[in-house]
């Protein structure tokens, strides 16, 4: 017998927040972009435990597509900072002020 | 507590623990070293709960080739040490730990809360055959279309990344 279905919900919700925390307290771009990851990796793991405790291979198959969604977003995200980095010569979010009035 | 709870809970924590550590390293390679084996940790969690070729696939996609990806980048840029004071950086971090701590208290006090006796999910295993069969009989249409995301990914890296080299059209302009 493995753990109530709620503990899963409970470490995912910690993954979570420190992903949410990490991509919006960090100015790092690099470390947003982590932040995400963790964030995806942890809804990832609510949908593994729900597949298991109702049975249902669905959960798994989405799993799949978030793997495919996160994989698809570091590659533009990493580009956009090459791209950044190249054009402003700094990856700290705080310095993209250009707009500013 | 059985066997695979304890296995549960040690992995919960050494997970936990590596994916604190890793969000709050100053040194962006530190963190991908720490986010790898809280990757592992949750790729040992998918297969405990009964997912092992999504756990293989955590490996390889995402502590193999995502963090991989990172350390490319990380050592291809050159990352100056931010000017950041602490203060700035403290009232930076009070509004995340306040709203993080309020989920976890309401998802705490939600799970604790339960009228219902907590069941402990029963171990069953879908393997890799079982798993593609199921993807390609219901999710035929959405695996397409996430390969189509993947083409999409790929082309515009490649847009993004290319170099400050002039256009053909413009070398012309600017030969005379």
């Amino acid at each position: 017998m493995i753990v109530p279905f709620s503990h899963v919900l409970l470490l995912a919700v910690i993954l979570f927040g420190l992903g949410a925390a990490c991509a919006v307290t960090r100015r790092n771009l690099i470390m947003i972009l982590i932040g995400v990851e963790i964030m995806l990796n942890a809804a990832g793991l609510v949908f593994v435990g729900a597949s298991l405790k109702w049975q249902h291979l669905d959960g798994q198959a989405f799993v799949i597509f978030i793997f495919t969604v996160a994989a698809a977003e570091v590659a533009v995200g990493l580009a956009l900072i090459v791209f950044l980095q190249r054009r402003t010569g700094s990856v700290n979010a705080n310095r993209y002020n250009l707009l500013k009035g | 507590m059985s066997f695979y709870s304890g296995f549960f809970y040690i992995l919960a924590i050494v997970t936990g623990i590596a994916t604190f550590m890793a969000i709050t390293r100053r040194q962006a390679l530190h963190a991908i070293v720490y986010l790898i084996i809280s990757f592992f940790g949750t790729a040992l969690l998918f297969y405990l709960l009964g997912a092992p070729f999504l756990a293989l696939l955590e490996v390889i996609i995402y502590a193999g080739a995502i963090m991989v990806l990172f350390l490319f980048i990380i050592m291809m840029i050159q990352i100056r040490p931010s000017s950041q004071s602490r203060g700035a950086a403290l009232k930076q971090w009070l509004p995340a730990i306040v709203l993080c701590g309020i989920a976890f208290s309401l998802a705490a006090a939600m799970v604790f809360a339960d009228p219902a006796t907590p069941v402990p999910l029963t171990p069953a295993t879908a393997g890799p055959g079982e798993l593609g069969r199921f993807l390609f009989q219901q999710y035929w249409f959405p695996v397409e279309m996430a390969s189509f995301l993947l083409l999409i990914a790929l082309v515009g890296a490649l847009y993004l990344g290319r170099g400050e080299e002039k256009s053909p059209v413009q070398q012309r302009e600017k030969a005379p």
